[in-house]
């Protein structure tokens, strides 16, 4: 039966996620953004706060770890399982500040894709780990396929050498999770990911960025010179199979644009609640039934902004839904991050315009999420990415002939 | 050549149902049952192949018997819901969307561009469409309708089905079950009793709801069309199959009361059809109703009203979803045949990232739609979220239509291609209110 509605059985969840949000990131979020690189180190008692929502079942993985997909479980029925989970609290988290929930530990983006490829026995061998994810590179940025990051086999090792920049939570995280080729000439399908922990020998934080948005978060450049890892450290298979291409590394994907739309979608609630707030006292009211065309501009240009946010919504939920249901999500992950990443940016910004000075200065935190919106159109995949990926798998077209 | 010669001999996969559909398609048409009196039997035959579905067959064959009056007006409850988030209809509603998809796909779809440029919809193809039981979705069993329980989510999945194939017949089919909808949302048991049992039984009337009037700006809680003292004056602008009706309802200010629905009969000599042929969905032979002085009774309280114009915005939302994903299925191929440069347009962004723009809003249309249909059907409020949808089907589903042509260019613009229809039908979903109800 078709419901659109939060499940009945996460609303406590989502409220409890909610109350964190308000009473310990919103509080925050003004301090960390000023002063950027400094470590919030309420996210220490938080992030234990957050595993321990995650333990209380109902929200089984709060966070990054909840995308993994179990398979082979009798029920039939319709599921709503810890991806959906995972997405609601993003959602709430984000609202609160996505650039602290960034810096959650152990909630980084490495631990998605790791939850996501993982062998079980990785699965415990890494648990409680924080991890962060490498992907960019200073030569090559979308253009993944590229990378020259190499992995070489060495005896029961692989030496990982190369550079990796704009590291999410690179600097604090306990990991990284490196994408590494094994045969420059093998294209995608030699793309493999390594676990690298931060203390192994020869992993130096260069330096972090300072940043539009998210300064809360650390984005670090890390820079690989010789790092021994075990082979036991490559996430997924080992072989180099040009018929599967980039499947496994990319499948990690499938399970984090989601969360990124989620964090897109939070933050965008967070502007559209305030201004809402902001236009009531200067007497603008939003009317659901009046048409548009007869209510002031302000109000009318509001509703054009919740509908394309409510859209956004809805495509998270359905992305996160589909994994939950072992349904492949490919084309739904991407157009939920297309849709969240552009339709969050438009919406931060249209708020400040709508505020005036009182969005644009720092009396409030519409400018901020007007700058920190605009990373979640860019990580993941850009938004030219995300069409790129939708149009060639609506039109059937390769990468050699939709450039 | 006929509709029936153009959709034989295509070679097309059918499953049960759509052998059933393609079956009574022609059966309909067909005089020799009438003449052997088998019409009857031969439609309960049909309908027992969906009936897991739907249950047409039993409440068909008990609709043919006269209503007798309630001792008070039946009302639907709600849909009950599971708590779960999902995205899945019922296997009820996806029988019937099967069915309505072959008929808009087998119907509809090849006699799109004769019914627009005629302004009329075939009278075959509304039987048939009557015959698939269009106006008792919403009417209760024991009313002789084939529902227990709200269903306005059912009716946004019929309606974004028929669309699929054409949104100005679908208009048409839709019509008549508009007034049927209101009449069991919101009627007494008297006006129940009286009207139902035509819609009901075998030859549905044609009615049409009737909210917008001919002005810029129009509001449909500031209306101009009055009652006073039981009599109803003014103009309606854009009803489909005015002309035809014989049944209306229709929204008008109640004295200084506020604005309410009103069912009015088209015998009075104080109705006037006037033909108003419009940019687009002409097959739903759109006119005015110019009413002057005419009797007629109050459908309805006021909030009733005000529900009748958001579900009323939810069936056009329903309906831009159709023709939406109409846009999508045509275009795509279209840009990987087509060859400029030595290769297929497809390869060039500017034209991949439209196509692939028009997937990503269509399906946040689609969601943002049903969402608002569901928490219809589930009794919970949905002003908000339909004002949401019409918002986003409007702004999106226009820039959907204007996309499809500019990806055809020139020939996007000519009648060889049906994109320039769809753009001229997307257009009225900012516009409509009344005419369809969900």
């Amino acid at each position: 039966m078709i419901n659109l509605e939060t499940p009945r059985k996460f609303r406590a969840f989502v409220n409890q996620a909610h109350q964190v949000a308000a009473e310990m990131l919103r509080p925050n979020s003004r301090r960390y953004d000023l002063a950027e690189h400094e470590y919030p180190v309420e996210l220490d008692m938080l992030a234990a706060m957050v595993d321990g929502l995650g333990a209380s079942g109902t929200g089984s993985g709060a966070g990054a770890s909840g995308v993994r997909r179990t398979e082979g479980t009798e029920d039939t029925g319709v599921k709503n399982g810890s991806n959906l989970s995972s997405v609601l609290s993003i959602m709430e988290m984000s609202w609160g500040d996505v650039g602290l929930l960034l810096s959650m530990p152990r909630q980084g983006l490495g631990n998605s894709a790791i939850a996501s490829v993982a062998s079980d026995e990785q699965l415990r061998r890494f648990e409680g780990v924080w991890a962060a994810m490498a992907i960019t590179e200073p030569e090559c940025g979308s253009d993944s396929a590229s990378i020259r990051t190499t992995a070489r086999r060495d005896g029961d090792d692989y030496i990982i050498d190369g550079e990796k920049i704009f590291v999410t939570a690179g600097g604090r995280c306990d990991a990284v999770v490196v994408w590494a080729t094994l045969d420059k000439s093998a294209g995608r399908a030699a793309i493999k990911s390594f676990v690298v922990p931060k203390d192994t020998p020869g992993v130096t934080v260069e330096r972090l960025e300072h940043k539009l948005g998210i300064r809360a978060s650390d984005t670090a450049t890390i820079r690989f010179e010789n790092c021994r890892v075990p082979a036991a450290n490559l996430l997924g298979s080992p072989d180099i199979d040009p018929g599967k291409g980039f499947a496994g590394v990319m499948q990690t994907f499938d399970n984090t644009r989601p969360l990124v739309a989620a964090m897109a979608v939070g933050v965008a609630r967070a502007s559209l609640e305030l201004t809402r707030d902001l236009l009531a006292e200067a007497g603008i009211e939003i009317d659901y039934d009046r048409p548009t065309h007869l209510q002031p501009a302000a109000a009318a240009t509001y509703l054009q902004l919740e509908a394309d946010w409510e859209a956004a919504h809805l495509l998270a939920l359905q992305a996160a839904w589909m994994a939950d249901n072992a349904r492949p999500n490919s084309l739904e992950a991407s157009i939920a991050k297309a849709k969240a990443g552009r339709t969050a940016n438009d919406i931060t910004l249209r708020c400040v315009e709508l505020t005036g000075t009182l969005g644009y200065s720092e009396n409030h935190l519409l400018e901020k999420w007007s700058r920190d919106s605009k990373i979640l159109d860019i990580f993941e995949g850009t938004q030219q990415i995300q069409q790129l990926i939708i149009a060639r798998r609506l039109l059937g077209k390769t990468s050699a002939e939709l450039k | 050549m006929s509709l029936l010669e153009r959709t034989r001999g295509r070679e097309r996969r059918r499953d049960v149902i759509g052998v059933g559909v393609a079956w009574l398609n022609r059966l309909a048409k067909s005089r020799t049952i009438d003449r052997f009196g088998w019409r009857k039997q031969t439609e309960r035959v049909v309908f027992e192949a969906t009936k897991s579905g739907f249950r047409t067959a039993g409440a068909l064959s008990r609709s043919f018997s006269a209503a007798s009056k309630l001792a008070k007006p039946s009302r639907l409850p709600s849909a009950r819901g599971s708590g779960k988030f999902d995205l899945t209809p019922t296997e009820d509603q996806q029988t019937v969307v099967e069915v309505v998809r072959e008929f808009a796909a087998e119907v509809l779809r090849p006699a799109a561009a004769v019914a627009d440029t005629d302004c009329a919809t075939e009278p075959k193809v509304l039987t048939a469409s009557a015959d698939l039981g269009l106006s008792l979705i919403e009417v209760p069993e024991e009313l002789g309708g084939i529902v227990t329980e709200r269903s306005a989510m059912t009716g946004v999945l019929v309606a974004e089905a028929l669309s699929h194939g054409d949104m100005g017949q679908a208009v048409a089919c839709l019509a008549p079950a508009a007034v049927s909808t209101a009449i069991s949302l919101w009627g007494d048991e008297t006006q129940q009793a009286t009207y139902l049992p035509a819609f009901t039984g075998d030859s549905a009337p044609a009615a049409a709801l009737a909210i917008l009037e001919p002005r810029p700006l129009f509001d449909p809680f500031d209306l101009r069309t009055r009652v006073t003292g039981g009599k109803l004056t003014g103009v309606k602008s854009l009803v489909p199959r005015g002309a035809e009706a014989e049944l209306f309802v229709i929204a008008a200010q109640l004295e200084d009361r506020g604005p309410a629905l009103f069912l009015v009969e088209s015998g009075h000599p104080g109705v006037t059809i006037e033909a108003e042929p419009s940019m687009g969905l002409r097959a739903a032979s759109l006119s005015r109703v110019i009413l002057d002085d005419v009797p007629a009774v109050q459908l309805g309280t006021f909030d009733d009203y005000i529900e009748c114009v958001r579900l009323s915005r939810l069936g056009w939302c329903a309906l831009s979803l159709g023709t939406a994903k109409a846009v999508l299925d045509y275009v795509t191929p279209y840009v990987n045949e087509r060859i400029a440069f030595g290769e297929p347009i497809s390869h060039r962004q500017s034209v991949a990232f439209m196509v692939a723009n028009i997937a990503i809003e269509l399906e946040g249309m689609r969601l943002v739609t049903y969402r608002a249909g569901s928490r219809a059907e589930q009794g919970l409020s949905f002003a908000r979220e339909v004002a949401l949808a019409r918002r986003l089907c409007a702004d999106k589903g226009m820039q959907i239509g204007t996309d499809g042509v500019q990806l055809l260019g020139g020939h996007g613009f000519v009648k060889e291609h049906p994109v320039e229809r769809w753009y001229r039908d997307l257009r009225a979903i900012g516009i409509m209110e009344g005419a369809v109800l969900v």
